[in-house]
């Protein structure tokens, strides 16, 4: 394995970009940042970042090509959207069937302060 | 404090408990739908992987009749479990290309040796890369394409005999 890799560094051949970082540090941090909220679709529990089965490999490869070649993250993401659904990202997008888990919380602290306030001045005058 | 507001945490709680309960019933889905169904089929161009049998290129899609496109591996098990009923769909009059995942011509040629030989082209796909343009997350998925290009429908995992007259009804379908 070293020596494959020895012989291809010395080859010249440009990394394999699945299991290797893109040359620009900028460019990787990016890339890095939204592998991290990119479902694995085998292990359908991990990020691609964090996994290590081949297709996650492969699904690294292409946002690492696409970004070193100037695409956005946003761009990459939607294009994978485009393909699996916001399924494959683990921070989905404001829509009709989300909508619920990002009001409820506000919905539920709005019950329980009107709830708070009506106790307390309840107390208040007793 | 009104009499009913007692009882509403109750009702909220046993809301939720029949909400969860219902959902434990329901068997998870653990398949990822391609979103691109009913959409046009991305353009691809792959290269032969074993002699005498051509790659496949988006434009041997959209020729006017409907094909099935097969994603498989040497590799995969499912794939050997399906390789019958590819045979019975192309003794039925079906055209089937095939994309193969991750794989080397020896290793494909052996599976087609002792599996048969539904395919007219297959195309080699080393890195998933068109797999993943298809919006394809495993093999095998088999999918349907009609006269203009455009995906009809999409078969996830292997195809087991009950599925083959669903597969010619949808070829039918996608003329």
């Amino acid at each position: 394995m070293s020596l494959l890799l020895a012989l291809s560094l010395a080859a010249g051949t440009p990394a394999d970009l699945g299991y290797s970082q893109i040359p620009d540090p900028a460019r990787e941090a990016q890339a890095a940042a939204l592998m991290a909220e990119l479902r694995c679709l085998v292990c359908q529990g991990q990020s691609i970042h964090d996994s290590d089965v081949d297709m996650a490999a492969d699904m690294r490869r292409i946002v690492r090509q696409k970004i070193a070649a100037g695409d956005t993250p946003q761009s990459v993401r939607a294009w994978l959207v485009e393909r699996y659904g916001s399924y494959v990202t683990y921070d989905p997008p404001f829509s009709l069937a989300t909508a619920p888990l990002w009001l409820a919380p506000l919905l539920l602290l709005a019950a329980g302060l009107w709830l708070a306030r009506g106790t307390l001045k309840r107390r208040r005058r007793a | 404090m009104k009499r009913w507001l007692f009882w509403l945490p109750l009702i909220v709680f046993a809301v939720l408990m029949a909400v969860a309960g219902s959902r434990l019933l329901v068997p998870p889905e653990t398949v990822v739908k391609s979103a691109l169904v009913g959409k046009p089929l991305p353009d691809f161009a792959l290269p032969p992987i074993v002699p005498g049998k051509p790659g496949v290129t988006r434009a041997d899609f959209a020729t006017g009749k409907p094909r099935l496109l097969n994603v498989f591996a040497s590799w995969c098990v499912p794939c050997i479990a399906e390789a019958p009923q590819l045979l019975k769909l192309k003794a039925a009059g079906a055209r089937i290309d095939a994309i193969a995942i991750r794989d080397t011509p020896q290793a494909v040629a052996a599976f087609l040796q002792r599996n048969g030989d539904p395919y007219m082209r297959i195309g080699d796909d080393p890195q998933s890369r068109v797999q993943i343009s298809i919006g394809s997350s495993g093999v095998p998925e088999t999918f349907v394409i009609d006269g203009q290009g455009r995906i009809a429908a999409q078969h996830i995992g292997d195809i087991r005999e009950e599925d083959v007259p669903k597969l010619l009804q949808a070829l039918e379908d996608a003329r």
